[in-house]
């Protein structure tokens, strides 16, 4: 069980390519953070980082009380989930999983036990003679699991573990991990570039896009308060709706003229104004006209496709609602209404 | 290089020291030794030698002999490239078609992969001995007197037909191996596309085939050129007299034979030259494939 | 194979309807001609290794079989021969599994060494030494004969084993093979091997080694049919007789059977022909599927 803290931790590459800018931020003792971003973000190469596998270039890292940027994987006293597993093919179950204890030089019996322990909780006793070729994804995820769970360490890392596994079977090991993890307590750190895991498995989320932090927050903090466009849109599927919008006389409105809500005392000129597709409700004699033209049942809702002032918009509605294409009239709620600056995308 | 590649230094030392101390030996130094005597006229008695520059190089273009030779090098690897090859596409593309005992025919076309150059030299020996041998029988019923070691086109035809009996093996799996790797659904495709089998072929298996074709046109100039030496040897007998010979057996007559050191190493540096610009090509295409996958 | 059997009962079924393919039997008749193309050759000089030599040099190469297969193949591996009379088959049989896995064992040590140090360490003169070692592969053998053969005289290593096998060893063919396998062994197990403690020694015996058990054993096949193979380099490095390998040793033997005023050793000949391909062909047959996998992936 450790604090982690990243003290302005920074990666540039030989070739000038600054992969991660220098980022700070303290995950407490047993919480669960994710970082989460578009591909080529730099969260796997934040998380090879704290694992050791990439070397810092700036700033520093410490794991509980130990600054670590210069200790070795093997001594960080971590466990690492690969997307691929990264199973020794050529060794059993058991034996991939006792592989780390016996370079620590545990004795044969301990192992055997830890082992057994290990393959109790995660359902693999009876698979301890196998080999990785014969297991199916999710068992081999399992396997995964057990090989960091049996060194007891005081740090989970987990780059993207759930990404080869198909959609039924990733959803029943996002709610084993995290109960996993819940029991044991230990601190973990997960990459995903899956906004669903991110939003189910997290204590905390860290939003990362080119490199650089873009928000770092509780779900529903990052759900409902975006700090930036990028986070609105990067959140949540469907993403929130963003509308090229005017602000004057104290009033939002959108090209054509239509008032969409009030401005408060906010400065005149243009903004970008954020509202969730479940935050707009259908009115019968409405303020706002909204052109549907494509609806998308759902079973449980229903997405209604169209445009707003001549804009791209999402509404989401349950599946009582009726909805056809055609024209109607819609309301946002006030108090989910979300503003940004179009020049720098940040929240104002 | 793994990203997270291991930092040690002096491992990878002590682990690429065995190879490159070998090579700098076996390598350089005598490639190097070649290259500096081509410039140098050996003393026929082995007194010194004295710097000739390019006369070396120059007397080779003169001589009408390794003129020849180069010629003949030539031609015989064409043919030898060529037969190989055709064969064994034809093998491999049967041998893709049939169901029943496919395993079993590729087992009984590949094991002669694993004779030797100058058992196989022995065996055209026999075979196209003057008085026995089979083929010499064969020739005589269409009215051909065929004399090995004797007649110039007729050793040249027993060579060239050992050569392509024993480099059919290799040619047939790669072809093989190509051929089982074209996807399932290409071939429906195309079935759907195209009624006639031989249309098929040409507009779409074999143009799929190009890659390994290519690559096996490298591999077949390389055996020619160098790999034939054991059958050339055997079939001539140790005497090579008139008959057709190949450069690198030139380069073993003058060099061992015929003290002709400066020559000889002349000689080696032109076919380092012709391997150069072949590896070079091969490299590109290995390239080029990894590109395409 | 269930889809094999599957096409043979249908077929069976249908037998009766079912007019004969001739493509089908066209494609067969293609194969088996080649079959004999291949074969029959090996089978001939077997046959007749089996006939006493007068018979041979009256008739030529035979189909059929005769009573003195026991006496030529005895002949052939027990009778001193060559100049010095102390040369017979078992030694040069000898010889040539020294050369044979000497070359195959050696190589595979020594290029798994470099191409491990090339693919996972961060070294900085990596690419070069890579180049370094590939360019080898401009220089076959037979190009650089004669100098590779100055070289060993003045290093003292003819007429011994070392001499004949080290020089082969060292070209890239096997180093280039293991570095590309290397390079296909997903990244992330050194990285799990890494977190698990394992540092470059143990990773390379633990797992790495374990997992090129295929490609050992494809590489190994190839490596062993080359050596054994051998022709031009044992020729002028091994003058002492009790040096010869087989594949050495028939030139010796056809030169006999060309320069002999005497009715040649022809079956004797034959016969040490036949002993020379059978270890070579042996394994390529047993290990088939690795030694095809190897020779076909090495182009990758």
């Amino acid at each position: 069980m450790a604090v982690v803290t990243l003290n302005a931790v920074g990666k540039t590459y030989p070739n000038g390519f600054e992969a991660v800018k220098p980022s700070s931020f303290t995950i407490a003792d047993g919480e669960f953070v994710v970082l989460v971003g578009p591909s080529g973000c730099g969260k796997s190469t934040l998380l090879r980082m704290v694992a050791g596998l990439e070397e810092i270039t700036a700033g520093a890292l410490q794991i509980g009380e130990r600054e670590v940027n210069d200790v070795d994987p093997a001594d960080r006293d971590i466990a690492m989930v690969f997307q691929n597993y990264a199973l020794y093919p050529h060794m059993t179950v058991r034996k991939n999983i006792g592989y780390g204890l016996k370079n620590r030089g545990t004795s044969t019996d301990a192992i055997e036990a830890k082992v057994q322990e290990a393959a109790k909780m995660l359902n693999l006793t009876e698979l301890l003679d196998r080999k990785p070729s014969q297991l199916s994804g999710g068992q081999r995820q399992r396997v995964a699991m057990g090989r960091a769970v049996v060194r007891d360490p005081s740090l989970f890392l987990f780059d993207e573990p759930l990404s080869n596994l198909d959609a039924k079977l990733r959803n029943q090991m996002r709610i084993e991990i995290k109960a996993l993890q819940r029991r044991l307590g230990v601190t973990s750190i997960y990459v995903t570039h899956d906004q669903v895991e991110a939003m189910t498995m997290a204590d905390r989320i860290i939003v990362l896009n080119g490199g650089e932090i873009e928000q770092i927050g509780t779900p529903a903090e990052i759900y409902h308060s975006p700090a930036s466009t990028f986070v609105a849109s990067f959140m949540g599927a469907p993403p929130m709706n963003l509308i090229e919008a005017w602000i004057e006389d104290g009033a939002v409105r959108v090209n054509d003229g239509t008032l969409l809500a009030s401005s408060g005392n906010r400065t005149v000129g243009p903004v970008h104004l954020g509202i969730r597709p479940e935050d707009v409700q259908l009115a019968e004699n409405g303020q706002i006209p909204f052109d549907i033209s494509i609806v998308e049942e759902l079973g449980a809702r229903r997405l209604l496709h169209g445009e707003l002032g001549g804009q791209p918009f999402t509404v989401h509605v349950g599946k009582d609602v009726p909805a056809t294409a055609g024209q109607t009239t819609v309301h946002l709620k006030p108090e989910s209404l979300c503003f940004f600056d179009p020049k720098t995308g940040k929240a104002t | 290089m793994k990203r997270a590649g291991f930092t040690t230094v002096w491992l990878p030392v002590a682990l690429l020291l065995p190879q490159l101390s070998i090579i700098a030996i076996f390598f350089y130094w005598p490639a190097g030794w070649a290259v500096q005597s081509s410039f140098y006229l050996q003393d026929p008695f082995g007194f010194g030698s004295t710097f000739v520059g390019l006369d070396n190089y120059t007397d080779l273009g003169r001589n009408t002999e390794y003129l020849r030779i180069a010629w003949f090098t030539v031609i015989y690897t064409c043919l030898v490239t060529f037969f190989s090859l055709a064969i064994a596409l034809l093998l491999a593309v049967k041998a893709d078609k049939v169901i029943r005992g496919a395993r079993t025919y590729r087992t009984l076309l590949m094991w002669v992969y694993a004779v030797a150059p100058p058992v196989a030299g022995f065996m055209g020996i026999m075979f196209f001995d003057q008085r026995t041998g089979p083929i010499t029988d064969l020739f005589q019923t269409v009215g051909s007197d065929f004399k090995l070691g004797v007649n110039y086109t007729d050793t040249a035809t027993a060579m060239v037909i050992a050569a392509v009996w024993k480099q059919i093996p290799v040619n047939f799996i790669f072809f093989l191996s190509g051929l089982q790797s074209i996807p399932k659904s290409v071939n429906e495709a195309a079935i759907i596309d195209n009624r006639s089998a031989t249309g098929r072929f040409w507009q779409v298996t074999f143009p799929l085939l190009a890659p390994t074709t290519f690559f096996l046109l490298i591999i077949n100039i390389t055996y020619a050129l160098f790999d034939t030496f054991g059958i050339i040897d055997t079939l001539l007998k140790g005497e090579p007299g008139n008959n057709p010979m190949t450069l690198v057996y030139k380069v073993f007559l003058d060099g061992f034979r015929g003290n002709d050191l400066g020559g000889s190493s002349a000689q080696s540096v032109i076919l380092m030259v012709l391997v150069l610009i072949l590896t070079v090509f091969q490299f590109r295409l290995i390239e080029r494939r990894i590109h395409y996958t | 194979m269930t889809g094999i059997s599957d096409t043979f009962t249908q077929s069976k079924k249908h037998v009766a309807r079912r007019p004969i393919k001739w493509s089908v039997v066209g494609d067969h008749a293609v194969l088996v001609a080649g079959v004999l193309l291949m074969v029959l050759p090996v089978f001939m000089v077997f046959a007749t290794s089996s006939h006493d030599r007068i018979e041979i040099a009256r008739t030529g190469l035979q189909f059929g079989f005769s009573d003195q297969l026991g006496v030529n193949y005895g002949k052939a591996m027990f009778e001193k021969g060559g100049f010095t009379d102390t040369v017979d088959g078992s030694l040069m049989l000898m010889n040539s599994m020294i050369l044979g896995f000497g070359f195959a064992i050696g190589k595979i040590i020594i290029s798994m060494m470099a191409a491990y140090a090339i693919v996972y360490f961060r070294l900085r003169f990596a690419t070069l030494a890579f180049w370094i070692i590939f360019t080898t592969l401009l220089l076959p053998l037979e190009v650089r004969i004669l100098p590779s053969y100055e070289a060993i005289q003045s290093l003292g290593m003819a007429n011994t084993y070392s001499g004949l096998i080290i020089p082969l060893i060292a070209s890239a063919t096997g180093t280039f093979f293991f570095r590309q396998f290397f390079r296909s062994v997903p990244e992330e197990l050194v990285e799990a091997a890494r977190i698990d403690g394992a540092g470059p020694v143990k990773f390379f015996i633990d797992i790495l080694v374990p997992l090129s058990r295929t490609m050992i054993a494809a590489i190994f096949i190839i490596m062993f049919v080359f050596g054994w193979n051998q022709y031009l380099w044992p020729t002028m490095i091994t003058t002492e007789e009790s040096m010869f390998t087989l594949v050495r040793g028939i030139k010796q033997i056809t030169q006999g059977v060309v320069d002999s005023n005497d009715i040649p050793e022809y079956g004797q000949a034959l016969a040490l022909s036949i002993i020379a391909i059978i270890p070579p062909v042996l394994i390529v047959l047993f290990f088939q599927n690795w030694f095809v996998k190897g020779l076909t992936e090495s182009d990758k």
